[in-house]
């Protein structure tokens, strides 16, 4: 009952899974290497094509590790996911709705600082984030040191250095998919704290917000956020979502109640 | 059924609620969260990246430092427009001059040739006082400040400074409730009004983009810039006292600062009025600073812009010089054809302190902004009796004898500034928005605030007899 819904919304989004596959999502800032991380990946398994009712691209690629099959979805490159873009809402939708067992944010080594920015949005909204930074042969050039350890406990998920261009890292990366996918460990993602004001304002709107009892669908504090930035193209989104989900959950019942009368 | 409609209700009713959290607050709260994620994961990674080489990167913050500073920023950005248009005015006089002695030198042997074979006056007058004397004109008014403004404009480009422009910008567009990408679209219009409008697309919301639209032709484009650069120099600098080419450059930056004054201005109008909404933000990428490249620099502002214009130029200026001659020499009884039109837009074109020759000029130009000032020369030379000339000194006299004062020269200006967009700009507009209602709007507001401004500007000056 839990998977229906998500399944429903994968659909939507036009990913087909087959029988027991784990749906990845692929984030990223635009040139950070995403496509090469996601060519490397899938190799030669590939789907492209738009999303649905969108004039983006959309590819698909499958790959296995330890006898598991995995579909990566790629999702358009972006600098944040506060939607003013099509390009950032398609992203945005995905991840918050689409339910992807797990979600790798690419970031370019060599300017850490802007791609966090979107890390530390994908990891508002979801725990299931992986972090691939990637590009770790041009910060070696660069003469940049990242303290990879220090970085894992600054954001509390799996950080994996890769240079996708030379395969290197890209094991660790489908062992952490893995790890976070398919044995369902759960990182714990830090949360980014705002000023004072923001977090005061959050504070006031969270019991309303808790008691919209939309937990399950959407982060309660990233919705409070929402709410207050005034975005209203998602939060009537996930108004839309409510309902259907409430819709699904009633056809559940009348038909749980048919099979016990 | 109920329990669905509710499911909706309090959620819109929470968002009305947090209405008063946002309108306590200062700045947009959108806003705030975007810096306070960047000021976090500015401490993550000042935490956990160590720089080995320091000296090259804080070598660029540094200079951002100044030139994004909120003190400095539009300081620096003036004084480097300025500069460029002193260089250009100060730097173009002298070839100037030099290429009209060549070209009108030849004008001579040309006329010499068309007497040894017998031609008939009127193949002379239309091809060498119609065609060729516009075409020299237009080289020699147009050729040198665009063959040394376009290279300054290009380094400026390469070195990385526009995208800082823009995020200096940034701010005074949500002022006007537009969106900071149209500052980008704004620079664009600098090289080409109907590219800038093409470059709207790089504005997600309709809203924004229209407004972009509507505005775009309030920067001076590739075709414009000369015509007000030709005016500055040769009515406000043709001497070469170094104080005339500084005020040249000073009256060009302010035209320059209306027009953008005004895109602001009617931005926010537009977004106050018939496209009512809040501006988007977005996340603007400051690319490193580099050194341009010589070559690219050169190939690029000469080949791409500067004959690239100058190629329109001719094409249109060639059927439109010998169009303007014929219309000199025909007569509808005691008046040319060409006095005949002046005639008749002279008294609305003087209540806007133009006359009727540079009225007809701009309706002409229609075509291509480009041809504005040789029609213009054109008209005056083939009317009046001032047809030896030998630099472009003498230019100033032949306005002078035309009536014109430093208002009209102004207004001129003014007046090539905002007035209507030309056909191809038009064209996109309609291709862009797909409207014609649209695109009347996009020719009529400039038309509108271009006779506004001219009028209110000639007759405040009339009234204190200043001209």
């Amino acid at each position: 009952m839990l998977q229906a819904p998500g399944r429903i919304m994968r659909e939507h989004f036009g990913i087909k899974t087959s029988g027991e596959q784990y749906v990845i999502a692929l984030a990223g800032n635009p040139n950070v290497g995403k496509s090469t991380v996601f060519n490397t990946l899938t190799g030669l398994h590939q789907h492209t094509g738009n999303w649905p009712g969108k004039t983006v691209d959309n590819a698909q690629g499958k790959y296995s590790y330890k006898d598991k099959s995995f579909l990566l979805v790629d999702l358009p490159g972006t600098y944040s996911l506060l939607a003013h873009t099509v390009e950032e809402e398609i992203a945005r939708d995905f991840i918050c709705f689409g339910q992807p067992d797990a979600t790798i944010v690419v970031l370019d080594a060599t300017s850490l600082e802007r791609n966090l920015n979107l890390a530390m949005q994908v990891m508002e909204i979801t725990s299931n984030v992986i972090i691939c930074v990637n590009l770790i042969d041009e910060a070696r050039k660069k003469k940049l040191k990242i303290d990879f350890k220090e970085l894992e406990k600054e954001l509390g998920v799996p950080i994996i250095p890769t240079a996708a261009r030379n395969g290197e890292g890209l094991k660790e990366l489908q062992k952490a998919v893995y790890t976070m996918a398919v044995e369902k460990v759960i990182a714990s993602p830090k949360q980014v704290v705002y000023s004072e004001e923001v977090e005061k304002a959050i504070k006031i709107l969270m019991p309303k917000v808790e008691a919209l009892g939309l937990a399950r669908i959407v982060n309660p504090k990233w919705l409070a956020l929402r709410l207050l930035d005034s975005d209203v193209s998602f939060i009537k989104t996930i108004s839309r979502y409510a309902t259907t989900q409430t819709q699904q959950m009633v056809a559940h019942k009348e038909q749980g109640r048919e099979f016990t009368l | 059924m109920t329990t669905l409609n509710n499911k909706m209700d309090p959620l819109m009713k929470i968002h009305s609620e947090t209405e008063h959290i946002r309108l306590a607050s200062g700045t947009p709260i959108a806003d705030r969260v975007v810096s306070d994620i960047f000021s976090y994961t500015e401490k993550i990674v000042q935490k956990v990246v160590i720089r080995e080489v320091s000296g090259q990167k804080s070598w660029k913050d540094k200079i951002d430092q100044i030139v994004i500073s909120r003190v400095f920023g539009y300081p620096l950005m003036l004084l480097l427009l300025g500069a460029v248009f002193w260089i250009t005015i100060a730097g173009a006089n002298i070839p100037s001059q030099m290429i009209a002695a060549v070209l009108f030198a030849f004008q001579d042997i040309l006329t010499h040739w068309f007497e040894v074979v017998q031609a008939p006056a009127w193949l002379h007058g239309v091809l060498v006082l119609g065609m060729y004397r516009t075409l020299a004109w237009v080289i020699a008014v147009m050729l040198p400040p665009m063959a040394i403004f376009f290279p300054l404009f290009t380094i400026l480009e390469d070195l990385g400074y526009l995208p800082r422009v823009a995020f200096n910008l940034d701010n005074m567009f949500k002022k006007a409730k537009a969106c900071g990408k149209q500052c980008l679209t704004m620079c664009m219009g600098f090289g080409c009004n109907a590219a800038g409008v093409v470059s709207t697309r790089i504005i997600d919301s309709p809203r924004e983009r229209l407004i972009a639209i509507l505005t775009n032709n309030f920067v001076p484009c590739n075709g414009r810039f000369p015509t007000l650069i030709a005016i500055a120099s040769i009515f406000m600098a043709s001497s070469l006292v170094f104080s005339q080419s500084l005020q040249a450059a000073g009256i060009i930056t302010l035209i320059v600062l209306l027009g953008v004054a005004v895109t602001f201005v009617v931005s926010w109008i537009l977004s106050s009025t018939i496209l009512k909404g809040e501006p988007s933000s977005f996340v603007l990428e400051l690319p490193p600073y580099r050194k341009p490249k010589f070559g690219a620099v050169l190939y690029r502002s000469i080949i791409d812009r500067t004959l690239f214009v100058l190629r329109r130029a001719i094409v249109i200026a060639a059927p439109a010089g010998a169009i303007t001659w014929i219309m000199a020499n025909v007569y509808i009884g005691d008046l040319s054809v060409i006095a005949y039109i002046a005639g008749a837009l002279n008294p609305l074109a003087k209540a806007i302190g133009l006359d009727g020759f540079i009225l007809m000029a701009f309706i002409l130009g229609l075509p291509a902004n480009e041809i504005v000032v040789p029609i213009l020369l054109m008209s005056y030379l083939a009317t009046g009796q001032l047809t030896e000339f030998g630099s472009l000194l003498e230019l100033k006299e032949i306005l002078i004898a035309n009536g014109w004062t430093w208002l009209t020269a102004f207004n001129t200006m003014l007046f090539a500034l905002l007035h209507w967009p030309c056909a191809t700009t038009l064209l996109s507009m309609y291709k862009e928005t797909g409207s014609k209602k649209w695109t009347f709007v996009g020719f009529i507001i400039p038309t509108v605030i271009a006779f506004a401004v001219c009028f209110i500007v000639a007759q405040t000056v009339y009234f204190f007899g200043l001209a």
